[in-house]
């Protein structure tokens, strides 16, 4: 039945865009060569700036200085709490007014449920979490709002805790490859940027690649990292073919004694065939003895929102991710969509981002992202 | 998606057709939907109520049509509402009397600031403009490379220097001036909308350049965090209007309409790819329809546009509907389509398309390959008389193809089922008739305007309702449509050269 589908889909578009493309486009609608569009009154003298009032709470993030040289000293990794808790507000806000209930009545469970959306984590897991909660109140198990919280608490963090932890493959047989993919923006190159600097201080040699041969100096931005952690990196020709790149480095690390290739990809929307295919064969590549892949990691941003399952359900398929890199949780956003990530597809989180430095990365911890949500 | 979102409310407001109007009651539940169905988009929850409430006072008390089910009759007043909201005031450039106008973009890191300020120089030159492109990213390692490379490639200038964003902003404003460029566009570092410091530097880069535009950059994909985002910076800067960025994916863009709701400002311009030239002004409809997972069929048939080379497109829906469409023309246009990404979810941005295809259709495709496949390992006779096709060379085509006799026998029939379904009643009138099914056919008529050239034959008959279609499709009058590709229509796609292997 799905092939007639396939059939009529391409029939459909085929006579819907050859009668559109036959056709030519009405000029109105376009705008022409020096043409404005007719005019509503739009500010022609600059506003002022207007008056901020103080923000509440946060401290400001210390700016980091552009280096020059590698710099050797892994500095405090950021308590990920500390760096979440930038962000009380909402969340914490409603838990706080539902503890202070003794009975939980329809308005503790709207607060509960917008709490949980504002967080990203989306109606269908947030239902499910609240259904089984209800349930619980029902038969008598749970009693009070305290003891709805505590249990919610709990539930959230057994949903993200994972059999296998938080850890990153590695072996000692030959070189081991840390794939970053992910869509564009996520922060895959600063990510590998961090990694580096915390694998060398453990002791292993790394090395990088650019395997992001599209992005307008992409391959520079990866430069600077290397030099700012010290590490070495191959590098291809622009344009060129990514997996090339990540074969070469392969190779040099057999050659060189390289433990680990941190392999950077270019951002791509999973929506993209064409691109997932490249990503495929940039994996397939990097799994060719001696390199062998033993992470792949989906890049995610805390700001996104549901279609950060997408992603994930996606690049799942696609090259087989084996976690999840959370960045940017140093902002507003709760990054609540990795609930589901983990819930429906067995990915856990193994890392988390927070700030632009090459110290700002921590393993993930589900109890501390948990509590940061509550606190 | 739409279809699932349609059928769920007909399922809710079906019995309602005798009653003659919709009751309170009768809404709730479907409004309880329609919140569900917003929330999945990431619309703001806040946001979202809101619009529930004023869909509810657009639809209790009013008379059920006569052309609509209930159900669409709420999701179209559901659409109109989300119209409403994203559209208003256009926000229409002008140019400041005293040159340059300034452009400033701000927004979060990774949101597509330097590619977008690449895109609006573009844009701009486009409009006949000579802008100037700031680099005052300081931040980002290669931030400024990146935008010079973009730069060249927009044929625009770039000027920056290793100093500090206030300093470089007003230099390039100085430059602007000095060269006579009438537009300075100025990149600025993504930030945190809670970071204090960062805040008040970019105010500051505001105050040394006084843009007379100030944009938000926001990536559609963006969750609940857009409302607090929004707010902070229209709060520091003062926003003019909104891009969004990254609108190729498929992210349902709730964002759009919690942004706009917010802070009340147009949403300016929509990017729509990796290339200098997927950028335009934003289309509030479509934008609607897309949150509603109703499917952008203007957006897609753009696409295709882009993609598609416009002889064989043309070429393909002749032979259709003249009835000559054969396995030849299918393989052809089934290598355009691919060109669009993932048959699945093409289908999904589809109209017209019923909702148990929709819901199986992460259509795997490598069954769409295997189709291919197929028919790749016919003759060129073959697929011209796929009647002739007996025994023992379906064998021959399955084992060439890696597939089976019986896979190679349920193509061809299926095949003949698609041609036959796509001339018999109801299947394009489905999808050029009322309703917001009608997408298509305003599509169409949008593009054929008034319909001037002589058409591509079997038009004539499409608007006649020789296809079975109760009513003709509006906008087209006899003879509408344009007769042939346009001239050199071969299409090649703009922008980078495509590394072997791989291509975007």
């Amino acid at each position: 039945m799905l092939a007639l589908w396939i059939v009529l889909a391409v029939v459909l578009v085929t006579l819907v865009v050859g009668l559109v493309v036959a056709v030519p486009r009405r000029r109105r609608g376009r705008l022409g060569r020096g043409e404005v569009p007719s005019a509503a009154v739009a500010p022609v003298t600059a506003p002022a700036p207007a008056a901020v009032p103080a923000p509440p709470t946060p401290e400001p993030l210390e700016a980091e200085s552009p280096d020059a040289g590698p710099e050797t000293d892994v500095g405090a990794a950021p308590e990920l709490r500390e760096r979440m808790g930038k962000t009380r507000g909402l969340f914490s806000g409603y838990v706080r007014s539902l503890r202070s209930r003794s009975s939980v009545d329809d308005q503790a469970w709207d607060d509960l449920e917008e709490a949980l959306l504002r967080a990203d984590v989306g109606v269908a897991t947030t239902t499910a979490l609240l259904e089984d909660l209800r349930a619980r109140v029902r038969d008598g198990e749970l009693r009070g709002a305290e003891a709805v919280v505590a249990a919610l608490r709990e539930d959230l963090r057994r949903s993200l805790d994972t059999t296998d932890g938080n850890g990153l493959a590695f072996d000692t047989e030959g070189p081991c490859v840390w794939l970053f993919v992910g869509v564009n923006g996520v922060g895959k190159t600063t990510t590998i940027g961090k990694v580096a600097r915390r694998e060398k201080a453990a002791g292993r040699s790394v090395l990088l690649a650019a395997g992001d041969t599209f992005r307008a100096a992409a391959a520079e931005q990866l430069e600077h990292w290397a030099q700012r952690t010290g590490v070495e990196i191959v590098r291809g020709a622009e344009g060129g073919d990514p997996s090339a790149v990540v074969f070469d480095a392969v190779q040099r690390a057999q050659a060189r004694g390289n433990d680990l290739v941190l392999a950077d990809t270019a951002g791509r929307l999973h929506t993209k065939v064409n691109l997932v295919e490249e990503l495929k064969k940039i994996r397939r590549v990097a799994d060719r003895p001696p390199g062998h892949v033993t992470e792949v990691l989906l890049v995610l941003d805390a700001t996104t929102g549901q279609n950060g399952l997408t992603q994930a359900r996606q690049f799942l398929d696609a090259v087989g991710v084996t976690g999840v890199v959370l960045t940017k949780l140093d902002g507003s956003a709760k990054g609540g969509i990795v609930i589901a990530i983990q819930r429906e597809l067995g990915l856990p989180v193994k890392l988390v981002g927070l700030g632009e430095g090459p110290d700002d990365l921590v393993p993930f911890d589900a109890d501390e992202f948990v509590a940061a949500l509550f606190d | 998606m739409f279809d699932a979102l349609s059928d769920r409310l007909e399922g809710i407001l079906g019995r309602l057709r005798s009653r003659g109007r919709l009751s309170d009651a009768d809404v709730d539940e479907a409004l309880r939907e329609i919140r569900t169905a917003l929330l999945e988009a990431d619309v703001d929850v806040g946001v979202a109520r809101s619009l529930v409430d004023g869909i509810r006072a657009r639809v209790v008390g009013e008379d059920l049509s006569k052309s609509l089910s209930p159900g669409q009759q709420v999701v179209k007043a559901v659409h109109d509402q989300l119209v409403e909201v994203l559209g208003g005031e256009t926000l229409r450039l002008s140019y400041a009397s005293a040159p340059p106008t300034v452009v400033l973009l701000a927004g979060l890191q990774g949101s597509g600031k330097t590619t977008t300020s690449a895109k609006l120089a573009r844009w701009f030159r486009q409009q006949g403009r000579n802008p100037l492109l700031v680099g005052a990213d300081l931040q980002r390692p290669a931030a400024v490379e990146q935008l010079r490379i973009l730069g060249e490639q927009a044929g625009v200038p770039v000027f920056s220097e290793p100093t500090d964003p206030v300093a470089v902003a007003a230099g390039g404003l100085r430059e602007a001036q000095r060269l006579g460029r009438d537009v300075l566009i100025v990149d600025t570092a993504g930030r945190l909308a809670i970071d204090e410091a960062l805040m008040d530097e970019v105010r500051r880069v505001s105050s040394a350049v006084s843009p007379h535009y100030t944009f938000l950059v926001i990536d559609a994909m963006t969750g609940q965090d857009a409302v607090a985002t929004a707010r902070a910076f229209h709060d520091a800067l003062a926003l003019d209007g909104v891009i969004l960025t990254k609108l190729d994916g498929d992210a349902r863009g709730g964002a759009a309409l919690s942004v706009k709701e917010v802070v009340g400002r147009p949403i300016a311009f929509a990017s729509t790819g990796e290339r200098l030239a997927d950028f335009d002004l934003f289309h509030p409809d479509r934008m609607a329809s897309r949150i509603l997972g109703m499917g952008d069929v203007l957006t897609l048939i753009e696409q295709a546009e882009r993609e598609f080379d416009h002889d064989v497109a043309a070429e393909g829906a002749t032979r259709l509907l003249e009835g000559r469409f054969t396995l030849e023309d299918f393989l052809s246009q089934l290598q355009q389509v691919k060109k669009l990404g993932s048959l699945g979810g093409l289908l999904a941005l589809m109209p017209g398309v019923p909702k148990e295809v929709k819901q199986n259709a992460n259509i795997d495709d490598g069954q769409v390959a295997q189709v291919e496949a197929i028919i790749r390992s016919m003759t060129r006779r073959e697929r011209a008389e796929p009647g002739a096709i007996d025994g023992s060379r379906r064998s021959r085509i399955a084992r060439g193809s890696g597939t089976t006799s019986q896979d190679v026998n349920q193509l061809l029939r299926q095949f003949k089922e698609a041609q036959q379904l796509m001339r018999s009643p109801g299947m394009l009138g489905g999808m050029m008739g009322g309703g917001a099914k009608g997408k298509l056919a305003q599509a169409l008529a949008e593009r054929m305007g008034d319909g001037s050239d002589p058409g591509v034959p079997g038009l004539d008959s499409l608007s006649t309702g020789a296809w079975g279609s109760e009513r003709a499709v509006p906008g087209l009058g006899s003879g509408a449509g344009g007769a042939k590709g346009r001239p050199g229509s071969k299409k090649k796609k703009g922008g980078r050269v495509t590394p072997k292997g791989g291509g975007r």
